[in-house]
């Protein structure tokens, strides 16, 4: 048990530090990487939770796709990101008073939080299976797997149709047309025909080849 | 002390919502670190439902997690794009040379 809370304060304050970081740094390219430390400090809480799940899609989610999507776009793009600081003083106090009323709200309204008594057993999908089926204990994978393929499956497949869309949009968006590329066209190369691709001279005796009838492959 | 209980990861959870609040106040001009900002407050939100769902023994709050984290794939990749044609297009990513829709 202590070793799961020194766990928790570890991934905690390792979370924090980072999401600090992220907002600080100089760098954007730091800023990506201290993100990424982040999402994987949250995969650890995650974890202790007992959503490894989650914990396993954080990482490869956020990790594999966003985070690197972000270094990706972050080193594309030609910016002088020294310019892009300039406001940074001139934003801090506000910045930090808001930051500093929103969390004294949340702490107000977790601090007077009372969970309703009982509402524990009204759950739709309890994580802890009751008594009766301990036998053959479900992991959390296998649990939510039950419930996101039975209850939640149009939620799912249009969670998907998102993704689709999102993909889909994001090619459009960055797709873009070159004029004056000269590109193989296989299609052209392998569709073409003796007749039009050979010209066949007859060369007179003693004479020079004359005019070619057309240009090969023009 | 030795006890982690929900409030120990409603209190991470604040803290990172509110450093996202906050970095999208001290990064006002670039696009990217204000799209990181966002990333850390639906990570924010995530802890949330997932601390939930343990503490109220209820496996949905993970499901919903799950479709959080859809939707932070698909605003990352998108919001990323059009960041990209922009820049092609302007050559600058701050926030306040965005205005081309303005009319």
């Amino acid at each position: 048990m202590i070793f799961a809370a020194i766990m928790f304060y570890v991934f905690a304050a390792v979370t924090v530090a980072s999401g600090v970081l992220v907002v600080s740094a100089r760098n954007p390219v730091h800023s990506v990487l201290w993100l990424i430390l982040a999402f994987f400090n949250s995969a650890g809480l995650f974890i202790l939770l007992g959503a490894e799940f989650l914990a396993m899609i954080l990482v490869i989610v956020y990790v594999g796709a966003v985070a690197v999507l972000f270094l990706f776009v972050v080193m594309m793009l030609d910016i002088n990101f020294a310019e892009l600081r300039s406001g940074f003083m001139r934003y801090l106090p506000i910045g930090a008073l808001i930051g500093f009323v929103l969390l004294a709200e949340l702490v107000l309204v977790f601090g007077h939080w009372v969970i309703a008594p009982g509402v524990g057993a009204l759950g739709v999908a309890p994580v802890t299976a009751p008594a009766a089926a301990q036998a053959a204990p479900l992991t959390n994978t296998r649990a939510l797997g039950n419930l996101l393929y039975t209850r939640y499956l149009f939620g799912f497949q249009t969670a998907g149709v998102i993704l689709l869309v999102a993909m889909i949009g994001a090619i459009v968006l960055t797709l873009r047309e070159r004029a004056g590329v000269r590109r193989q066209r296989i299609s052209e190369q392998v569709g073409r025909s003796r007749a039009e691709a050979v010209a066949i001279v007859k060369v007179p005796l003693g004479g020079a080849v004359g005019e070619p009838v057309r240009e090969p492959g023009e | 002390m030795d006890e982690i209980s929900l409030a120990h990861y409603l209190t991470v959870a604040a803290i990172l919502f509110t450093l996202g609040v906050f970095g999208i106040f001290l990064n006002r001009k670039n696009v990217i670190i204000i799209m990181m900002s966002i990333e850390l407050m639906l990570l924010a939100v995530n802890i949330n439902f997932v601390a939930f769902s343990v503490a109220l023994n209820d496996l949905v709050g993970q499901v919903f997690a799950m479709f959080v984290l859809t939707v932070a794939a698909a605003e990352a990749a998108i919001g990323l794009a059009i960041l990209v044609v922009y820049f092609r297009n302007r050559g600058t990513i701050e926030v306040e040379d965005i205005h081309m829709m303005k009319g």
